[in-house]
Order: C-alpha cells, then structure tokens, then sequence
C-alpha cells in the first residue's frame, strides 16, 4: 500500500504521456536539448565569459548585452551559455556515478541475498533516513566544498535509491529459468550477474537514472547557490544566482536570468525524466 | 489490535529510531576529525595558534582522551543541550540555537499549512475534473513545484511581490507577530510550494482511485449530493497522502535552508550556513544532530499515525 499508491497514481497522471509525448513533452525536450548543448560546446561560443570588465560595472539590458551585465562586468548572457557546463554535466555524473556504485551493491545483494543483502538494506535504510541535500551541505562544507568533492558526495547519497531499485530487480530475476539455468552450466556468479541478470534489469535502473539526473541538477544548483559547489566566480547558474542576489533593486536580470534558467531547466529534466521514467518501466515490466 | 501488540510495535519503532539518530550522531561527531586542517586548528578559528592555546584548546576539549571517550562525553553533554562554545562568535551554542529555533519553526509549519490548503483541495478539484483543462493545468503546476528549487522560486516570488508589486516586505522579519507572519509569507510559499506540488500528485491519483470505486457509483446513484460524495473519496483519499507527511516535512526542513539564505531570514538554516563556510564545527554538529532528532521524531510520529490509521502495518510487520 505504501509503496504502491503513487505509482498507480502516476500510471494515471501520465497515461497520456505514453502514447503521445504531448506539447510539454517537446518543449521540455528542446529546453533539455539546449542545455545539453550549451553544457559542451558553451565555454567554446562565449570564450570570454568570466573576463572581468570593471569599468563598465553593472549595465541594464541592451544593445551588445540582451541581459545587461553584473557588477564585474560581466555579460549575463553570455555567463548563463557558459553556466550550463557545471550544472547539467555535473547533474549526469551524479545520474551516472550513483547508478554504477548502486549496482555494485545492489545486484550482488539481490542475486546472494543473506548477509550481503541484509548489510546492504540496512545501509540503505540509514542513508534513506536522511534528506540527501542536508547531508551534502553539511559534508561538502565541513570538508572545504568544491565541485568534484560536491559530485562524489551526491554520488554516495543518490545510490541507495538505485542498490534498493536493483536489488528489487534482481530478487524478482534471480528464480527465473535462465538463472537456474546458467547456474547448472556452472558459469561464475559474477558472470551471471553481469552478462545475463543485470540486461533484464536494466531498464528500470536507467529509468530512474533520468530522474536522479533532475534531482542532482537542483542539488547541484542548490550547493552551488550556497557556495558550497563552485569556486567563487565561476560561471554556474546557482553561483551567479548567489552573487547577484544582493544587487537584485539595483540589477535585477543578473540574478532573475539564472534562476530562471534553473527554475526552467529542472521543470524540463522532471518531464523528460518522467517520459522516459515511464516508458522504459514499462518495457521493463513487459519482459 | 491488542495493547501488548501495540507497545511492542512502539518498542521496536523507538528502538529503531534511537538507533538511527545514535549511528549518525557518531557520523555528525567525527565531522570534527573530517574538516581539513589539524582539530586543534579547527577548534582555535582565527585565535593565533600558540603552544599556551593549543594546550587550552587540549584539555577543554579532552582532545587526549581516546577518540570513542571523546564521543561518549560529547553525546553526553549535548543529552544535557551543552553543544559548548561557538568558534565565531565565542557564546553558548545552545543560546544561539534557542535565538534563531522560532524563526525556523514558524516558517516550515506556515510552509507546510499553505502546502496542505492549497494542495488538498487542488489535489480533489483535479481528480474530480479529471482530464479536463482544471486537471492538465494542476498535473502540469505540481511537476513544476516539486522539481523547481525553492531558492530560485523564492527569488522570483520576491522580485515580482515584493519589488514589483511592493505587496510584500523585502527584507527583515517584523516586530509584531502580525508583522512577522507578513514577512514570512513569501518565504512561506517557496517553502510550500514543493510539499503542494507532492499533495496535489497524490492526493489527486488517490481519489481518482477511490471515484471509481463501487461504493462512489452506489452513493451517486442513490441521489446523494456531489459534495457529500467527494467527501466519502477524500477520507479514504487521505491514507496515502498521510504516508507522504514524513517526506513533505522532510523537505520543508531541507528547504528552510536554502529559503532562509534567499530571503535573508536569521534562522536555524542560516546558522547552519554560516558556520559550515566558517567551518563552525561545534556549532554544525550541534544543527546537524537537532534536524536528525527532529527527523527520526518525524518519522516516527509518522509511522505511528500510519499504523494507527491502517492496523494492519503494525500486525503485519511491514510485510504486506
């Protein structure tokens, strides 16, 4: 009951989704599209992005700035297109990271059950007992912040979700012919798991790979906004959004552009997760 | 349920929450040991690092003691609410903690009222409406609450409330209660808004379930009012809705500080910012333990509500 309501829920929520990815759908893939493009190719279109230009200082939206500049002088624009790079790149590092490290513990605790399942739940268990982003923002800072040191911390605290997901996966894959099958030929566990078991259950666990991946962004986004994430000055969404905000009266697009660039890019990523969520658990339930 | 049955549910609930807080509070301790640098060198702050300090810093913190001493008389005094002293500003913790706990407890309890009065009832309109355009446009606002972050919302709340339209203050916090509660409503709604979206999602997807149940039919074609009948649904509507309360507060918790740090609110989360860039390691495991009490509490509360709900979680050792 606990576990099953939302999901009957969102069956029907999205139902319309499946067969027809609708209007929000596209523009939502467009806007995820975009990022994806400025995250790799935007540092190469706005070479000069963080160069400082003191003297022109803040300047309002206008001709040669579409959004103005902040008081470094810096066209907003221009840092939003080079902003992207942090925020959805390290978004999918996280998706990634916390999608293997989960695997690795999860598979081998479905597939051997017994002690290495029970260890793994409990782990699971306690990490789940803690919301992920206040145990980053306590981590990442008493540890100094930084951005890689803010993605490894989100990778340790997203894989429960994908061990339980996995482990789930393979408890339900473990009894069925084939394994039974591939045991009596003797082949290694390790084998089995990787090459038979885990394409059975990949669909599911890289469904959720999409939703983790909206998650990570607004975690990403908020540390940042803390100052936990990027160093200061770096072209990131939630930096900028953090050292424009005292100049909101005086400048206010320095500040309003990246959160709404945020605001945007996670409603997106949500849908498109959602989408694909959806999709590719129902392939998974099919076979 | 027999009471015997009852208290060794409750037993085995607290046991496993005092377990959990009694786990991480090892972890939040041994912060002190994880923070770059020296321990001594944490605990100075910006005080010169002489022999004569260090040595103080030594015996007041039992620093020659074995590592698990340490922990156990640490434990024992934050049991008595002595967190000892803050490196940045030099007073009581426990005293700075009790100056900002209003401001925070205020603002997620006014966060997650606005949540539940505006999603239930958006929750019940789009179910009963459903796939009609009330319906897409509720579905379409909670996938956008729940996954926008409430810092960026925050700021655009107060960019068009507070200095476009002068609706709102933007700044401060208000003298009078009156005032306060003022001041904390845009705060309040960045903070809701994402317990909302929550709310609307299952509380519309239950009571689609619960309208097309037999006994809704039955009670429709009897020629009872719509709203009688609506209100049949919604109170069995409510269970799973109350399974997520954990996870909505939880969130209102975490979100407090990102919210508190946009609008400028001195509160527990803007503490807890503070000292984790000062490296204020006293002062971050003494906020650190209290949200993890206060979570395990939640949790708790939550599970037993559930139980007392729907007996046949506490009967049925979660295995349905």
């Amino acid at each position: 009951m606990t576990a099953q309501s939302p999901v009957r829920g969102r069956g029907l929520v999205r139902r319309g989704f499946q067969h027809r990815p609708g209007a929000m759908v596209w523009v939502s893939l467009v806007i995820v599209a975009a990022a994806l493009v400025a995250a790799i190719i935007g540092p190469l279109l706005v070479p000069g992005a963080t160069d400082q230009h003191l003297l022109t200082g803040i300047t309002p939206p206008g001709p040669g700035h579409p959004l103005g500049t902040d008081q470094l002088g810096r066209d907003v624009l221009q840092l939003l297109v080079a902003g992207a790079r942090t925020a959805v790149l390290g978004a999918l590092v996280v998706a990634l990271g916390s999608l293997v490290l989960g695997n690795m513990i999860g598979v081998p605790a479905g597939y051997f059950g017994g002690w290495r399942d029970g260890l793994a739940m409990r782990w699971a268990d306690l990490m789940f007992s803690l919301p992920a982003l206040l145990v980053a923002i306590v981590v990442t800072g008493v540890l100094g912040g930084g951005f890689v040191l803010a993605v490894l911390v989100l990778v340790v605290l997203f894989s429960p979700g994908d061990a339980r997901l996995a482990r789930a996966a393979v408890l339900d894959q473990r009894h069925r012919p084939y394994v039974e099958a591939a045991r009596l030929l003797d082949l290694s566990a390790s084998r089995i798991m990787s090459r038979h078991v885990w394409p059975n259950v990949m669909p599911v666990v890289t469904a959720n790979a999409f939703l983790n991946f909206a998650f990570a962004l607004v975690a990403l986004a908020s540390l940042s906004f803390l100052g936990l994430g990027v160093e200061p000055g770096s072209p990131d969404w939630g930096r900028t959004l953090a050292d424009n905000r005292s100049q909101l009266l005086a400048n206010p697009w320095a500040a309003l552009a990246p959160a709404i660039a945020i605001v945007t890019t996670a409603v997106a990523v949500t849908i498109v997760g959602d989408w694909v969520h959806e999709r590719l658990e129902a392939r998974g339930r099919a076979r | 349920m027999t009471g015997q049955e009852w208290a060794r549910f409750l037993a085995r609930r607290v046991a496993a929450a005092i377990a959990v807080v009694l786990v991480l509070s090892f972890g939040i301790f041994a912060l002190l040991y994880l923070a770059p640098g020296s321990v001594e060198q944490t605990l100075l702050g910006t005080k010169p690092a002489s022999p004569e300090t260090i040595g103080a810093i030594r015996a007041q913190y039992h620093l020659d003691e074995p590592f698990l001493v340490q922990y156990l008389r640490w434990l024992g005094a934050a049991l008595h609410l002595d967190f000892g002293t803050s490196i940045r500003s030099g007073s009581q913790v426990g005293t700075e903690i009790s100056a900002r706990l209003p401001l925070t407890i205020v603002l997620v309890l006014y966060g997650s009222a606005l949540a539940v009065a505006a999603g239930l009832p958006l929750g019940v309109w789009a179910a009963v409406r459903r796939g009609l355009a009330v319906d897409r446009l509720a579905t379409g606002a909670s996938i956008a609450a729940v996954s926008a972050p409430p810092f960026a919302v925050g700021l655009l709340l107060l960019f068009v409330f507070a200095i476009g339209l002068g609706w709102f203050p933007v700044y401060g916090t208000g003298e009078t209660p009156a005032q306060t509660l003022w001041h904390l409503t845009l705060p309040a709604i960045a903070l809701g808004l994402g317990g909302m979206g929550l709310i609307v999602r299952l509380t519309r997807a239950a009571m689609v379930g619960e309208l097309d149940q037999d006994y809704i039919v039955f009670a429709r074609a009897r020629g009872l009012r719509g709203r009688t009948v609506v209100g049949y649904a919604l109170r069995n509507s409510l269970v799973p809705v109350l399974t997520a309360a954990g996870l909505i507060v939880t969130s209102t918790l975490v979100g407090t500080v990102l919210v508190e740090v946009t609008f400028a609110l001195p509160g527990l989360g803007s503490l807890l910012v503070d000292s984790v860039t000062f490296k204020d390691v006293p002062v971050v495991q003494a906020v650190a333990l209290l949200l993890t009490v206060l979570i395990a509490i939640i949790n708790l509360v939550v599970d037993v509500a559930y139980a007392v709900v729907d007996p046949r979680i506490a009967l049925g050792r979660e295995a349905s």
